[in-house]
């Protein structure tokens, strides 16, 4: 057993010593997202619905599953997120083709069904908070999470517009290089940067519920079957020691 | 009034043995199978390996009743199932989680046979037929991963049927064979499923059937590596023998409860394993324009693929990487030492298994990494040293100093 021990220490300190992995070099700023805040998903709806939904689809998200999760009524579905003449059971479809899109954008917007279970809420929420100017680009900005990305700033009226903080400096092969250390903002927007901030995590809050709508009933039912496997360990364990203890 | 019952549950028994042998099967197999009473938390692997196996079929019936195994709809029946059908996601989950689960009961019951020299004599059949089980598992699980359709899906299975091109003359035929299609398509996806829903499946069930039929007549080594039927009583049981059941089954039960625990733990809280299990970029659709800048194969194949790798000549690669698996299959004949256990090996085979899982582990972690120059460097050296632990076996295992094997099973 001594043994056993030694080999498991060995086991897991090594490999990872020996190549401790250099994962993303970005810094992402933290999205802190709360599934259960039910207004946050809700304004994360809308947001979605008024700014994402026109390029980008979530076809495999029903609005009538939304509104169950959200505890949203059919009229406040209708209201506030169908589309005119859309159905409840109808999924986050968009009119736009992926192929003329692809010519406008130089690319297809993806959808963003599951988009949060590849990039990651940081990811996003920094993202979404990374347009600045530059005037090189066809939409007019670059983004400093996903450098040359093909899609305009979509939120620019909400955030309004901001500009580089550029530093410039040597590095080892003696090329100047600049490195973007923040941003100023040029053009306020509707939005003071706090509101848009909190308007960023609603949607990216929305976006992973998208992702996994089951999410939150998973959590709440882990507890019960732990609960229950955990009385039925013990019953079993009496049942073992009952049955053993004239065995050596 | 309930005396009658029983006696007339006792005339349908009798009835039933006339025609049928079943209380010879229930005896022969349970009640009158009798294993040795030390077993060790390694010897919980086996059961568990059944129960994972009857989570798959089981769940994987369900999930095969809204899956669609085609290119234009794979992906999008699996968001259906997680979203749409009532339970879905949980049969999903348990699915792909049981996946993960049965390698890593399948190691640690490999581990245990390493451990204990269960492969050795009157076992090697039993071991072949274990390694035959390994074998047609990992082509269970590596046609199960194309069909969720996802990017990692894709690029995985391309990469890995692409080996079999490397073979001389017949490479590129054989692997158009496979995928039927020029690259991974429609037809690839439909015949994989074919094999992971049937083929595989069948060809599985069969081979537990014979390991367990091996296993009964041979009986079940033990932590001392002695046979228990050398010693027995009047009766013709072995001392050291205990009823498989209630005995061993109340005490698996334990083993059961411990082991939903973390599964459990798993599936409701991080089904995704840190993105080992589910792979983030498997989130994104199957699409055969688009190489994904890093493709691993899921944790479980890492070990051998880091192996695949570290070799700079690919068909040399495929070689060694089939030799990897094919070298285990020779374990009872490379081990030459007088004992079975390692309770009684010396310092020289504990280094080597030391060594052996060091390795293996390692290889695993590398093979998840992006080749550079030190991730190489690193997998040539463990590739080695895998590949030495089985090599030198017969020349150190019998050079190690043992001590002597006890006479009857002992109690640690």
């Amino acid at each position: 057993m001594r043994y056993l021990i030694f080999v498991i220490a060995l086991l897991f300190g090594m490999p990872q010593a020996a190549f401790a992995a250099g994962g993303s070099n970005l810094d992402l700023d933290e999205a802190n997202i709360d599934l259960a805040d039910k207004v946050s998903l809700r304004n994360g709806a809308k947001l979605f619905v008024d700014y994402c939904l026109n390029c980008h689809s979530a076809e495999l998200m029903r609005y009538s599953r939304i509104g169950q999760d959200l505890d949203m009524t059919d009229e406040e579905l209708i209201a506030e997120l169908l589309p005119a003449n859309g159905k409840i059971g109808d999924t986050m479809e968009i009119v736009m083709q992926p192929k003329e899109a692809a010519q406008w954008f130089g690319t297809a917007p993806p959808d963003l069904s599951v988009l949060m279970r590849v990039r990651g809420e940081d990811w996003v929420y920094s993202y979404l908070r990374a347009f600045y100017r530059d005037e090189s680009r066809p939409w007019g900005v670059n983004n400093s999470v996903f450098k040359d990305v093909a899609m305009p700033h979509a939120l620019w009226e909400l955030q309004g517009l901001q500009e580089a903080v550029v530093e410039t400096h040597t590095d080892e092969d003696g090329h100047e290089r600049e490195t973007i250390t923040g941003f100023k903002l040029v053009e306020p927007g509707s939005l003071s940067p706090e509101a848009y901030d909190n308007a960023v995590r609603d949607l990216v809050n929305f976006m992973a519920y998208v992702s996994e709508p089951s999410k939150m009933q998973r959590l709440a039912l882990g507890k019960w079957v732990l609960g229950f496997l955990f009385i039925f360990l013990i019953l079993v364990y009496m049942l073992k020691k009952e049955y053993w203890k004239d065995i050596r | 009034m309930s005396n009658r019952l029983s006696d007339r549950i006792l005339s349908l028994r009798d009835w039933v043995d006339a025609r049928f042998p079943l209380t010879k099967l229930w005896e022969d197999n349970l009640t009158k199978y009798y294993a040795p009473k030390n077993f060790n938390f390694w010897y919980y692997f086996g059961s568990l390996a059944l129960l994972v196996l009857v989570i798959q079929v089981v769940t994987g019936i369900f999930l095969t009743m809204n899956y669609k195994p085609t290119a234009e709809t794979a992906f999008a029946s699996v968001e259906y199932i997680m979203r749409d059908v009532n339970w879905g996601w949980l049969i999903r989950y348990l699915h792909s989680t049981g996946a993960s689960f049965f390698f890593i009961v399948i190691y640690l019951h490999m581990f245990r046979a390493m451990l204990y020299g269960s492969y050795r004599g009157p076992r090697e059949l039993l071991w072949l037929i274990g390694m035959g089980l390994f074998v047609v598992l990992m082509a269970e699980a590596f046609m199960g991963y194309l069909l969720p359709w996802g990017q990692m899906s894709f690029w995985g299975a391309q990469v890995i049927i692409s080996l079999f091109g490397a073979i001389p003359y017949i490479g590129e035929d054989l692997a158009l064979w496979i995928r039927g299609d020029y690259v991974v398509a429609d037809a690839t996806l439909n015949r994989f499923f074919a094999f992971h829903v049937i083929a595989a499946p069948l060809v599985l069930i069969g081979l537990v059937v014979l390991h367990i039929v091996a296993l009964r007549s041979v009986g079940s080594n033990n932590p001392d590596g002695i046979e228990i039927k050398k010693n027995k009583g009047p009766d013709g049981v072995p001392l050291d023998g205990i009823p498989f059941h209630p005995y061993h089954t109340v005490k698996d039960m334990v083993g059961v409860a411990v082991f939903l625990i973390i599964f459990a733990a798993v599936v409701f809280y991080a089904p995704e394993m840190g993105g080992y299990a589910l792979e983030k970029d498997n989130f994104t659709p199957a699409n055969p324009l688009k190489t994904p800048e890093h493709i691993a194969p899921v944790w479980y194949f890492t070990p051998f693929y880091a192996i695949l790798r570290a070799v700079p000549d690919k068909f040399i690669g495929v070689l060694a990487m089939g030799a990897a698996i094919g070298v285990l299959f020779l374990l009872p004949w490379l081990d030459r030492s007088p004992v079975k256990s390692i309770r009684q090996r010396g310092m020289v085979f504990k280094t080597a298994l030391t060594v052996f899982v060091v390795s293996f582990i390692s290889l695993a972690y590398l093979g998840t990494v992006a080749a550079t120059p030190v991730a190489t460097l690193f997998s040539r050296i463990f590739s080695i040293l895998y590949f030495a632990f089985f090599l030198l076996m017969p020349i150190y295992s019998r050079w190690d100093k043992t001590k002597p094997v006890p006479e009857r099973v002992t109690f640690k």
